[in-house]
């Protein structure tokens, strides 16, 4: 459970993210959209308390973030943007490292580490450094280190790069049934198709403020779009660009 | 001239980049008027030092000169070494694992532009400190021979070839090295290669004893000494054409054909460079994104080590094994461990061979106060290793502090674990230098016991000052571990650590300034007093214990607030 009320984060003067509320409940996937450097990676960061907030309040499960910080963390699995590891651990010891951190050691830690290495098809790689991994493969192992404590909450940075068809595919009906057994989601992504198939709630968030939220019918009535899947909603709310400059940008030339 | 441009407009960018990271950023006048005021306290210092020890040399007719022409030569060797392995090193990041190449090398960028903005870049960011330790040097020399103006530019000439010449040697023989093996392996074996150049470097000075040099009775007779200093050093080294050179034309004899000489070589080292760049880059480069080693070994050992561990906790002796695992699979930081080896080698050797232990009394006065000396030096060497291997422990995080950030892993915990696994080494091998050194001594049990409180002391402040100054300035970008002291922070810690350092030992040698003199030819020795013993023991241990946990706290307080 996550519950944000009037996030403020500034990053010198810059205001990244300004008064931002949302909730996600028990059972629910949340996804956050917006364009580029909305501030959504920023969001997420206060929310499992890499960054600190400037003004507002994070609660992960009734914990406040700030105040009780260890015990808010302690049901919380992030997965960030960019998959950054060690690259001299091998991939089995990055899920115990996670796993000690907080506080799981023993055979119930070893066999939930085997699970979800052949989950994910990194059997044949647990024994080797993450140096020697493809991006797909670190995305799949920081996925993993983010369950590998039994989270009640999740928040996962744009979960699809790198990711192919069928670790997507794998991802989606994870976190249905994470879900479905309780838990709660909150998801940054790009992939629009992913969002509309998998997320009971979207926010749509730019230059730091919530701009629409709800189901996805009522992101329709708020775009004034009768029918349109996903991609035509996010472009009515958050503005698209006409063809016309795009044929300027390639070309260079001004009359075109 | 496309390929001039292309390569002025490289050069640029990495300038200034390197300069807004330098120049921006919190408490950039505070930084700036540091290196200021520490450069402006170095290099007089040492300009001051050698004129003084120049001046002193000349004194002595026959010897002098050819000692300052042997000095310089010797000098010079040892800097074109030194410049010789940091640009091996250099090159390996700037031609190979630098982030921007992706991009450099799909823009339609001449090879050549390439080839030389990045020697530029090998050589500037490893030599640019042996440069400016070169000015008071080559002053002092000036100074001492009543050089005029055009020494400067003489000096200039002879010089930078002299600069030139390692860094398109060491581009060149890292070029070849990766041709050969992959650049993580490179990696690794230039890690290696560096520490054992080094530790030979080392062994190498310490084998030539320098301390004959001022000493001439310890020769058979005067005629021999000369020989040695009149003898060619080495004829073949571009250092030694540098030093014969400059010596040359501050004595009236400037031979043309040296600066020359010098040219030449660093054009022909360069243009074979060029040429060896033109046919292998592109081959090398794509070998150098390979991996290194794939399996892991010896994970027994590490399972051993990890029950062992088990009393911390999970959560700290996760964090323990993380950083050994880090620690001792990466080439570039352990093979530092070599260097440390061979210090303590030389050094405990020093010791012994200084000749203190005869029964005079003379000897037995300055027993007492080289007890005292060899608590410095210690303190001094901990320092620089805590620099080295402690002040990076945060830095080194770098872009992985999400995993522990977003853990519920409290500041005190992780700050406890790498002040432990700084700290225990560092014990380790500062008791072993002060019970090796001070066996060597011959001093009393008291004595032995005031250094080991003494270095106890210093290791758990230095500790904690180096965690704190690294959390205060960390450098998280940084592919090298080896270059993150190299900062503000860095500089702070040592001078931090050094001020710590000389008040134990001036309050030392104060309050034990009655035994001290006791020693003294005409004086009744006799050991410490009890007194005497107290207050030198109980004031360094307030210092470290006090100095020791504000540094602690400080680090604890930063370490809570950090933001990833
Ligand atoms: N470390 C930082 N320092 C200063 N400004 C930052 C920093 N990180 C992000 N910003 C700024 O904050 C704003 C929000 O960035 P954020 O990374 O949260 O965007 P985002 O929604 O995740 O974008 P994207 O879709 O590209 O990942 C951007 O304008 C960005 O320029
Ligand atoms: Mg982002």
């Amino acid at each position: 459970m996550i519950r944000v009320e009037g996030l403020v984060k500034k990053y010198g003067e810059f205001v990244a993210v300004d008064g931002v509320d949302l909730a996600v409940g028990s059972g629910e996937i949340v996804g956050l959209l917006g364009p580029n450097g909305a501030g959504k990676t920023t969001t997420l960061r206060v929310i499992v308390g890499i960054l600190e907030a400037d003004d507002g309040r994070v609660e992960v499960d009734g914990h406040d973030v700030s105040s009780q910080p260890l015990d808010a963390k302690r049901r919380l699995g992030f997965v960030p943007d960019r998959p950054f590891v060690y690259e001299k651990l091998t991939g089995e010891e990055l899920l115990r490292f996670s796993a000690g951190l907080r506080g799981r050691v023993g055979p119930e830690v070893d066999r939930r580490i085997d699970e979800l290495l052949e989950l994910w098809d990194l059997g044949p790689w647990r024994d080797e450094l993450v140096e020697s991994y493809s991006h797909g493969m670190r995305q799949k192992l920081i996925l993993s280190s983010a369950l590998v404590h039994g989270p009640s909450t999740l928040v996962i940075d744009e979960p699809m790069v790198g990711l192919d068809p069928a670790a997507a595919r794998l991802l989606k009906r994870l976190l249905r049934q994470f879900a479905d057994q309780g838990g709660a989601a909150l998801i940054s992504t790009h992939t629009l198709e992913f969002a509309e198939a998998l997320c009971d709630r979207l926010e749509v968030i730019r230059s730091g403020t919530i701009l629409a939220s709800g189901t996805m019918e009522e992101l329709r009535r708020q775009a004034a779009t009768e029918s349109g899947d996903l991609e035509e909603v996010f472009l009515r709310l958050v503005g698209g660009i006409e063809e016309r400059r795009i044929a300027r940008a390639l070309t260079g030339d001004p009359r075109a | 001239m496309r390929t001039w441009r292309e390569f002025t407009w490289l050069v640029r960018v990495k300038a200034l980049s390197g300069l807004a990271r330098g120049a921006h950023g919190a408490g950039r006048a505070g930084r700036i008027a540091l290196v200021l005021g520490v450069g402006g306290l170095t290099l007089p210092g040492i300009y001051l030092l050698l004129l003084r020890f120049l001046r002193s040399l000349q004194s002595t007719a026959e010897v002098g000169p050819l000692l300052a022409a042997k000095l310089l030569g010797l000098g010079l060797m040892l800097l074109l070494s030194i410049l010789l392995l940091s640009n091996l090193i250099a090159a390996l990041s700037s031609f190979f694992l630098a982030r921007d190449l992706p991009t450099i090398l799909a823009a339609p960028v001449d090879w050549l532009a390439v080839y030389g903005a990045r020697l530029v870049e090998t050589g500037v960011s490893s030599s640019w400190m042996v440069a400016l330790v070169l000015v008071p040097v080559l002053a002092a020399y000036g100074r001492v021979y009543g050089a005029g103006p055009a020494y400067v530019g003489y000096a200039v000439l002879v010089i930078v070839p002299l600069l030139v010449i390692p860094a398109a040697a060491g581009s060149a023989v890292t070029l070849l090295l990766v041709r050969v093996f992959p650049a993580r392996r490179t990696r690794d074996l230039l890690g290696v290669i560096a520490a054992a150049g080094v530790a030979l470097l080392v062994l190498g000075l310490r084998m030539l004893r320098p301390e004959r040099l001022v000493n001439p009775e310890g020769f058979r007779n005067l005629m021999d000494f000369l020989a040695i200093l009149r003898g060619p050093s080495s004829p073949w080294l571009p250092s030694q054409w540098t030093a014969d050179a400059l010596m040359g034309f501050l004595r009236g004899r400037a031979d043309p054909f040296l600066p020359v000489l010098l040219w030449g070589t660093a054009g022909g080292v360069t243009a074979l460079g060029a040429v060896l760049h033109q046919q292998h880059y592109s081959t090398c480069y794509t070998r150098a994104q390979e991996g290194a080693t794939r399996r892991v070994r010896w994970g027994r050992l590490w399972n051993g080590l990890g029950r062992l561990l088990a009393p911390l906790g999970p959560q700290r002796r996760e964090l323990v094994l993380k950083d050994a695992r880090v620690f001792f699979r990466d080439a570039t930081q352990w093979s530092q461990l070599i260097i440390l080896g061979v210090l303590v080698v030389v050094y405990v050797y020093n010791m012994r061979v200084l000749p203190l232990r005869s029964s005079e009394s003379v000897g037995r006065y300055l027993s007492s106060l080289v007890t005292f000396l060899n608590v410095a030096l210690t303190g001094f060497v901990l320092a620089a290793i805590a620099a080295r291997f402690v002040f990076p422990a945060l830095s080194l995080e770098g872009r992985t502090l999400w995993l522990l950030r977003s853990s519920p892993l409290p500041a005190s915990s992780l700050l406890w674990s790498k002040f432990w696994s700084g700290m225990v080494p560092l014990l380790v091998l500062a008791l072993a230098l002060t019970l090796l050194t001070t066996a060597g001594l011959g001093v009393g049990p008291e004595v032995t016991l005031l250094s080991v409180v003494t270095v106890t002391g210093l290791t758990t402040t230095f500790t904690a000052q180096a965690l704190a100054w690294g959390i205060a300035y960390p450098k998280f970008e940084s592919e090298n571990a080896a270059q993150i002291p190299t900062s503000i922070g860095g500089l702070l810690f040592m001078l931090g650590a050094l001020l710590t350092l000389g008040i134990v030992v001036a309050f030392q040698l104060w309050a034990m300034r009655g035994w001290v003199r006791s020693g003294l030819p005409w004086r009744q020795a006799r050991p410490p007093s009890a007194e005497e013993m107290g207050v030198a023991i109980g004031f360094t241990v307030a210092l470290c214990a006090v100095s020791g946990a504000l540094a602690y706290r400080d680090a604890r307080r930063r370490l809570e607030r950090l933001e990833a």
